[in-house]
């Protein structure tokens, strides 16, 4: 079915609903590398007003990939819940929007969730600026609990990321007292490892899950290998407290990660079995991971981006973040589009009932420098986002991109008035951390972490 | 935990990660600021730098081998950043000019700028100096050295199957960090010709000053070419012949560069 729109006389189509999205979204570097994006401003509007006039109902007879090829597609429709979309069911985009923004609170938006699509969100964020992505997130609260509860009104967690260049157990030791220091880690103390092997995953876990007991935090840990690499770690006995994944929203985007439904059901279920917490999942997403891997389908990167978020919410996730700046300019070129991006992405993942993290971060072929980040950090932290990285000087020395620094969640803590994880809070003021860190001394044994 | 408690400054005794910085309240302290500001500058400024092509070719002369230039079809620094396709795709003209000179099953090098000149402008000689040596001490003559401008790591593919070549491998420029701006990377490929995955390539990164030196990098390439010719293939069969030597592939959670544009 074809979609119209005449701005300015001129009169533009759109052949379908993938199309008109695509159109629709504000420029990117990445709609326009994959030949997507609105040729003009003009057109953008054009579709932008196609959009709004849509029935939200239509969602729901045209998918933007078909369900016969692509099983998250058919993971979408077959969860849509009619009963819970029916307060919604007489809208359009545009009406929604403004339904979003003048009528919902805190619990219309939760009993929504399981009524929206992806692409219905999608398609809202497409017609929103900035400040009604933070508005309109700042109302979701979405809670997730391992052995700390996230995501409660006034709170603001933090990924500790002690990544090392070669997974030295000593970096990685040094890097998470500086951040259990600097009153980081409540969302999980989480390392991407150099080296992804269920040798050096198992002594990693068996690190982390050392410091957690030794100095009783209530923090879960994470080694960020691949979902097969963790059931190995499982049925080798190691300590899983999260399993990680990278995912994407097509079936051919995880089919390049190396991950289907099945299997991360089974990781999901394994995880479970060691009964050592209820939420016991991590993915990350990123715009631009489906183009990169070719497995688009002619749909725009932030419409693919809130499908993933499909595949995430299948299997109750601790946390869940965009690694928003970290793809590359050729998806996002500059710290405009990241900031956008990053406030879409926690936008479409909150109303899709995610508890949201971003990976407020950039790359040094990126147009982005701290300012950008302290910029979107903090309009992430009104919006309420669940958590950001915490990764030593914001500098990660395994990855070579840079990321949220500790400081800068202790900035946006104080800045906004938000406190930690109420169980890792108690904990931090039990270790009299804040003030030994103001005195430059460090009341945790560093022998206790392997140091000496 | 009943002692003196340990100092935060020890920390930095344990890691090249920015710890124990400090706090000025909540921010960081001007000197530490500052320090990232700088680093940050010369990455930035790397990722911006021009390969001296003149100089590179007369640093590599003594080598002895046939030397050719060419450019992907990225016409300067910001399109090669927005488009990734560009740089994997030689120019018409140098495609037909390499297509002239064919040197059927002969195992190439491309030397090429990536995302960073810097260390390949200052470091690819002294690679070369010491893997040159390591090929022909296993009969691998190496065939011409091809010098490439605004290049990824596909556009090896095209030159390799342009001049007819068994194995080609491509030293190129990483991505900088704020710790280092003269990575190279090395990226090996069986059978090249266009359209070639990620997957079917070898990689060993993080060859700079303070990293893989250029005779460890040497030993390492000639082992994975030897290997390579003996299966007939690069990519995943070797990573598991070779455990410690990595796929090209890189972030854990690998949305951008285990997807084609590892740089």
């Amino acid at each position: 079915m074809p979609f119209a729109h005449a701005v300015g006389g001129t009169r533009y189509t759109f052949p379908d609903l993938r199309t008109l999205l695509a159109r629709a979204t504000p420029l990117r570097s990445g709609d326009q590398l994959a030949g997507l994006a609105a040729a003009t401003a003009a057109e953008r509007v054009a579709a932008q007003r196609a959009l709004a006039d849509l029935p939200l109902r239509h969602f729901l007879s045209e998918a933007v990939i078909p369900y016969e090829a692509d099983e998250v597609t058919r993971l979408i429709l077959d969860r849509h819940d009619p009963a819970a979309f029916a307060p919604i069911a007489h809208l359009t985009v545009g009406g929604l929007r403004d339904w979003l923004l003048a009528e919902a609170d805190t619990a219309t938006l939760a009993a929504l969730r399981p009524g929206l699509t992806p692409e219905m969100v999608a398609a809202v964020s497409k017609l929103c600026r900035l400040q009604d992505l933070v508005a309109i997130a700042a109302k979701c609260q979405v809670t997730s609990r391992f052995r700390n509860t996230l995501g409660l009104a006034g709170t603001l967690s933090t990924r500790l990321q002690p990544n090392d260049p070669v997974d030295d157990p000593r970096g990685v030791a040094a890097a998470i007292l500086d951040g259990l220091l600097l009153g980081a880690g409540d969302a999980c103390i989480g390392i991407n490892p150099a080296t992804d092997n269920v040798d050096a995953t198992c002594r990693l876990l068996d690190l982390l899950d050392g410091v957690i007991q030794r100095f009783e935090i209530p923090t879960q840990s994470c080694v960020l290998a691949h979902v097969t690499t963790s059931l190995l770690a499982i049925q080798r006995g190691a300590p899983v407290d999260l399993v990680f994944q990278s995912i994407g929203g097509t079936e051919a985007t995880n089919t390049s990660f190396g991950v289907s439904l099945a299997l991360l059901r089974e990781a999901q279920d394994a995880a479970l079995s060691l009964k050592r917490g209820e939420n016991v999942m991590y993915f990350e997403t990123g715009q631009g991971s489906a183009l990169s891997a070719e497995a688009h389908h002619g749909v725009d990167q932030q419409t693919i981006e809130a499908r993933a978020y499909a595949v995430a919410r299948e299997f109750q996730p601790l946390l869940v973040n965009s690694v928003v700046g970290f793809i590359g300019p050729e998806y996002l070129y500059d710290g405009k589009q990241i900031t956008r991006a990053g406030l879409e992405d926690h936008f479409c993942g909150k109303l899709l009932g995610l508890p949201m993290g971003v990976d407020v971060c950039y790359t040094n072929h990126a147009e982005a420098d701290q300012d950008d980040m302290d910029g979107l950090m903090t309009l992430l932290g009104v919006a309420g986002v669940t958590y950001i990285m915490g990764v030593p000087g914001a500098d990660d020395v395994m990855l070579a991109y840079q990321s949220t620094s500790f400081h800068d969640a202790l900035y946006l803590r104080a800045a906004l008035n938000k406190r930690p994880a109420p169980e890792f809070e108690r904990w931090l003021e039990r270790m009299g951390l804040d003030a030994a860190s103001r005195a430059g001394t460090l009341p945790l044994a560093p022998a206790l972490a392997g140091l000496r | 935990m009943n002692d003196v408690p340990a100092r935060w400054l020890d920390l930095r005794r344990h890691t090249s990660a920015r710890v124990a910085l400090g706090r000025a309240g909540n921010g960081l302290p001007t000197a530490a600021h500052l320090d990232f500001q700088a680093a940050h500058a010369r990455a930035r400024d790397a990722v911006w730098s021009a390969l001296d092509l003149d100089r590179l070719e007369a640093d590599c002369a003594p080598l002895g081998l046939p030397i050719h230039r060419v450019a992907s079809q990225a016409e300067d620094r910001r399109q090669y950043l927005l488009r990734p396709d560009l740089g994997r795709r030689l120019r018409e003209t140098d495609a037909h000019r390499l297509a002239r000179s064919p040197t059927p099953g002969a195992f190439l090098i491309v030397v090429a700028d990536g995302l960073c000149a810097e260390g390949i402008q200052h470091g690819a000689p002294g690679l070369l100096a010491a893997l040159i040596p390591a090929l022909n001490a296993q009969r691998m003559a190496p065939g011409p050295i091809i010098l490439a401008q605004q290049a990824r790591v596909a556009l090896g593919d095209e030159i390799g199957e342009a001049m007819q070549a068994a194995m080609v491998v491509v030293l190129i420029g990483e991505r900088p960090g704020l710790s280092a701006t003269d990575s190279i990377g090395a990226y090996l490929t069986w059978g090249p010709r266009l359209g070639r995955r990620d997957a079917e390539r070898n990689c060993l990164s993080n060859i700079r000053p303070g990293g893989l030196s250029p005779a460890e990098a040497a030993a390492k390439l000639a082992w994975l070419m030897q290997a390579a010719m003996a299966r007939g293939g690069s990519g995943v069969a070797l990573k598991d012949a070779a455990p410690t030597l990595g796929l090209a592939s890189d972030r854990a959670p690998p949305p951008a560069l285990a997807q084609g544009d590892a740089p």
